[in-house]
């Protein structure tokens, strides 16, 4: 109540035009003699006078006690002061500049997070699994790459994905694309996955996948870099395929098609840059598993590996 | 080399102004300044020159810098990294005038400085900028006095060198006596490209650690604590995004290895003039031996305080008096996250090597600091709340609620009590990180927000991460008094909160959830001298330097009307801090974080207060 006199008192004191006409760019408030005050009433009636309170629609309103009261006054509109000094044209480029500049920035990466020769019974083979993206905070363009085969033989598979990326949360993006192999019966497959950080740091990368010939299946992998140094990681990682349905032609059986388990040590010479060592095991299951044998393979297999990780 | 001592002596009868800038031997042996030549040189000198108002030209170009072994890009102004000090004089008229040499749009914010907003210096916002070739003016009264500070708001620039010292000196008697001055201006170098480190941060969180913690590291921390942080997806260790060795720290230009020398004469009062110009550094700053009585911060005078080590975030100023005997002294600014040191001889004995303490071993974050105040770590001077004085000069009884001791309330946004959650409970199962129920509406929960402090303290009286237990006198902002207590003492006209939210694994950064980029048609807009409380709650686990262009606001630290006037403001990790602002400087003003790469990743705001004018209509 006795904040609302004090405010029409300030009122009454805007009529003078000599205080309207006070060129406030010149003013020093820092210095005006609020020491002399000792903060009674009337002393703060004079101080709202000095400084000529502008704003009528601020005035009686009881000082808000939620902190929730975010808005001030006059809310609307982009921030303008510059353009009656400098000319709004002279401001438009170097205004859009700001904007972009703090927080819309789009990058490119790009990783090859397996690169590796792989000693095992029989032929020895190769891996690539690379992935990249180019885009911003929250969307970007995504590509994935994965191939696998023996030395002397036939590509034993190989698939590109071209995949959207939007961030859903802190940790984790939905990804939406098509996915092209290039080993065997030619498949084209739309994709839906997410990838992400899941608590422990566990990095998951999600995704099912429906072909143009019908053919529903999903792959789950993770990895996890455990520094055992600021240098040396130990890479633990997983990976499960799935099937909806037998594929004879891809010889996969429906269920649990394979799983891998791998354990690599690697050591960071930059972090950008790290050879490694390792061992993986590979189990075809269920139908896959039979395909297998019937085929004189062993469902069973396990690759030394030594490659490289890197990104840029 | 253009002394001012006429020009900024109040009272030369008492006063012998001995100021070394370049420090080293290199004050003897500067060259005749390679702008003043007519062409640009290509290496940029260490250390400063000075010079003097009211006319001021700075020259912004690039060229290469060394310090130590270490040798990169750099941008100078007028040959040097830092730039020259500027001298001005409290009640003149400045001219500063900027001439852009570079290839690419430049500016110069002068920190800390009251000026009408077209010449603040951010492009963009109160002006185009200054094009490749082109020059600017500022023009205005200076009408304060103090330590600051000036430096590029054009992209990354800063990290480059383009940063400098202002000294305003008093129009009357200055307060504060001495018989010598330094500046110690601390800032860092790394020759890999600002461009090139954002990028990094981007898409590597953790790229710039060496401290990261591992199966094989000194941390005193349980495998359940490990497993603890794991599970939160955060790193204990976040507490410097880039460190050593990717930036060698330096003082004045100078790093460790260039031995740089502060001379005094025994007995004499020195003025230690400490600016933080540095990109993305904290320092804590001690010289062994030698106890400090702060005077100053952020160009404002306080009532003295003696302490032992203090706290610098960056863009903050503190001017100390040390009155050193006959010796040498080592001035020690190791990095909060301890992987380095600025460092420079305070000596009168001139080739007399000091001896640094070694670096200490780097602190982790705690429970604390992930916004659980109150249920572990005993240590926080902040928490167990001694009550704040000055309720008794709060007449308004509407006033009372804000003033009382944040230290004991729950000030969560909710403002649910949590009893249960007091002491007892140290498993994070019965936390929630990110429980989005806290927020007000304000808030925008989206991918760039990965924490919310649960029960946020007011931590003013916490003096920085590793500085609560050292068994030394430590400055806090709760011990920082305005010198001359006649401040503005109108009860604020309403109150705001406002959110800093980031995300470390994507290095997103921002207010309320929102980039600067998503913003900016919707500033925030405040009233011509209206008086506004303004509440920092801090949602992630990196303390932030909050800066506000053009106006000081108050540090609500429970010092009543001696509430200290600041520029910028440490916002603990998990916290929350709270200012007082009255805002009676009219026009567009920048307020954002003062860490270079969250600005830049978007923790930045327009501060719009109407002008008077407006009342005509």
């Amino acid at each position: 109540m006795k904040k609302r006199l004090l405010i029409i008192a300030a009122f009454a004191m805007l009529s003078s035009p000599a205080l309207a006409q006070m060129d406030h760019s010149q003013m020093d408030h820092s210095k005006m003699d609020h020491g002399k005050m000792d903060h009674g009433k009337k002393e703060q009636a004079d101080d709202t006078d000095h400084s000529d309170h502008a704003d009528h629609d601020m005035g009686p309103k009881p000082m808000p006690q939620s902190p929730q009261n975010q808005s001030g006054p006059q809310a609307s509109g982009p921030p303008n002061a510059a353009d009656a000094i400098w000319g709004a044209e002279a401001m438009r480029a170097s205004r859009k500049a700001l904007y972009n500049e703090h927080g819309k920035m789009s990058l490119f990466w790009f990783q090859g997070d397996r690169l590796e020769y792989r000693a095992r019974e029989g032929e020895d083979g190769y891996l690539w699994d690379v992935q990249g993206y180019y885009g911003n905070d929250t969307d970007k363009f995504w590509f994935k790459s994965e191939g696998e085969g023996s030395f002397g033989e036939e590509i034993e598979q190989a698939e590109v994905q071209a995949l959207w990326s939007r961030a859903i949360g802190p940790f984790f993006d939905l990804q939406a694309g098509v996915r092209q192999d290039f080993h065997g019966a030619e498949r084209t497959h739309l994709v839906l996955g997410a990838q992400g950080v899941a608590p422990y740091h566990l990095e998951i990368d999600v995704a099912g996948f429906v072909s143009n010939k019908g053919d529903v299946t999903a792959r789950i992998e993770g990895e996890y870099d455990h520094r055992l140094t600021q240098k040396i990681i130990l890479q633990p990682r997983a990976e499960i395929n799935l099937s909806a349905q037998d594929i004879p032609e891809l010889e996969i059986g429906s269920g649990i098609d394979s799983i891998e388990a791998g354990l690599r040590l690697r050591y960071d010479i930059t972090p950008e840059f790290g050879p490694y060592i390792g061992i993986e095991q590979e189990w075809k299951l269920a139908g896959s598993r039979d395909f297998a044998i019937a085929d004189g393979e062993d469902p069973s297999v396990t690759n030394y590996v030594i490659g490289v990780r890197f990104w840029f | 080399m253009t002394k001012a001592f006429n020009n900024s002596l109040a009272d030369p009868s008492r006063r012998t102004f001995v100021r070394s800038l370049a420090g080293v031997a290199a004050l003897a042996s500067l060259p005749m300044p390679a702008w003043a030549m007519g062409k640009m040189s290509k290496t940029l000198t260490n250390g400063m020159d000075e010079v003097s108002g009211p006319n001021v030209h700075l020259h912004i170009a690039d060229g290469m810098f060394s310090t130590g072994n270490r040798t990169g890009h750099g941008i100078g102004l007028n040959g040097t990294i830092p730039g020259p000090l500027i001298r001005l004089r409290e009640g003149t008229r400045a001219n500063l005038m900027v001439h852009n040499m570079l290839g690419e749009d430049s500016s110069v914010h002068w920190h800390g400085l009251l000026l009408p907003f077209q010449f603040d210096g951010v492009p963009g916002l109160s002006f185009p900028g200054i094009k490749p070739g082109g020059n600017f003016t500022a023009k205005f009264d200076v009408r304060q006095s103090g330590t600051y500070w000036y430096h590029s708001h054009s992209g990354l620039q800063e990290q480059m060198g383009h940063y400098g010292p202002i000294i305003i000196d008093p129009e009357g008697k200055d307060p504060v006596e001495y018989y010598r001055e330094h500046v110690i201006l601390l800032s860092e170098f790394a020759d890999m490209h600002p461009h090139q480190i954002m990028k990094k941060l981007k898409v590597a969180e953790g790229y710039f650690s060496q401290q990261k913690t591992a199966t094989f590291d000194d941390y005193d921390m349980s495998a359940e604590e490990r497993l603890m942080w794991g599970r939160m997806r955060m790193m204990p260790t976040d507490i410097a995004d880039v460190s050593a060795p990717t930036y060698t720290y330096m003082i004045n230009g100078h790093g460790p290895a260039d031995g740089l020398e502060l001379p005094f004469e025994p007995g004499e009062r020195v003025r230690l003039r400490f600016i933080n110009g540095s990109a993305m550094t904290f320092f804590n700053i001690r010289i062994p031996g030698l106890p400090m009585t702060v005077v100053q911060a952020d160009g404002q005078n306080v009532q003295p305080t003696e302490v032992d080590e203090f706290q610098i975030g960056i863009a903050e100023t503190y001017d100390v008096i040390v009155t050193p005997k006959a010796g040498t002294f080592a001035l020690a600014a190791e990095s909060m996250d301890r992987s380095g040191m600025a460092q420079a001889a305070l000596t009168s004995e001139s080739g007399r090597r000091a001896s640094f303490p070694e670096l200490r071993d780097p602190r982790l974050l705690s429970m604390v600091d992930m916004g659980h105040g109150g249920m572990t770590e005993g240590g926080h001077d902040g928490h167990g709340g001694g009550g704040h004085s000055g309720h008794g000069s709060m007449a308004n009884g509407k006033m009372d609620h804000s003033q009382m001791d944040h230290s004991k309330m729950n000030h969560g946004a909710a403002d649910k009590p949590k009893p249960a959650m007091d002491h007892s409970d140290h498993d994070m199962g019965g936390m929630r990180m990110r429980d989005t129920s806290l927020l007000p509406a304000s808030v925008d929960v989206n991918a760039g927000v990965d924490m919310i402090a649960m029960n946020p303290q007011d931590r003013m009286g916490y003096p920085g991460l590793g500085l609560d237990n050292v068994p030394h006198r430590v400055l806090n902002y709760k011990m920082l008094r305005a010198l001359k207590p006649d401040h503005n003492t109108r009860e604020p006209d309403r109150e705001m909160e406002l959110h800093l939210t980031g995300n470390m694994e994507r290095y997103m950064w921002s207010f309320d959830g929102k980039k600067f980029s998503a913003v900016s048609d919707s500033p925030l807009r405040f009233a011509y001298d209206e008086k506004v409380r303004v509440k920092l709650v801090n949602d992630t686990m990196m303390a932030h330097p909050i800066h506000l262009h053009g106006i000081f606001f108050e540090l609500v630290n429970g010092a009543g009307h001696a509430q200290p006037k600041k520029h910028t403001v440490i916002v603990q990790p998990g916290s929350s801090a709270t200012f007082d602002a009255t805002f009676n400087e009219p026009g567009d003003w920048a307020f954002h974080c003062h860490l270079l790469y969250h600005m830049h990743a978007g923790m930045m705001q327009t501060v719009s207060v109407a002008f008077p004018e407006k009342a005509d209509r």
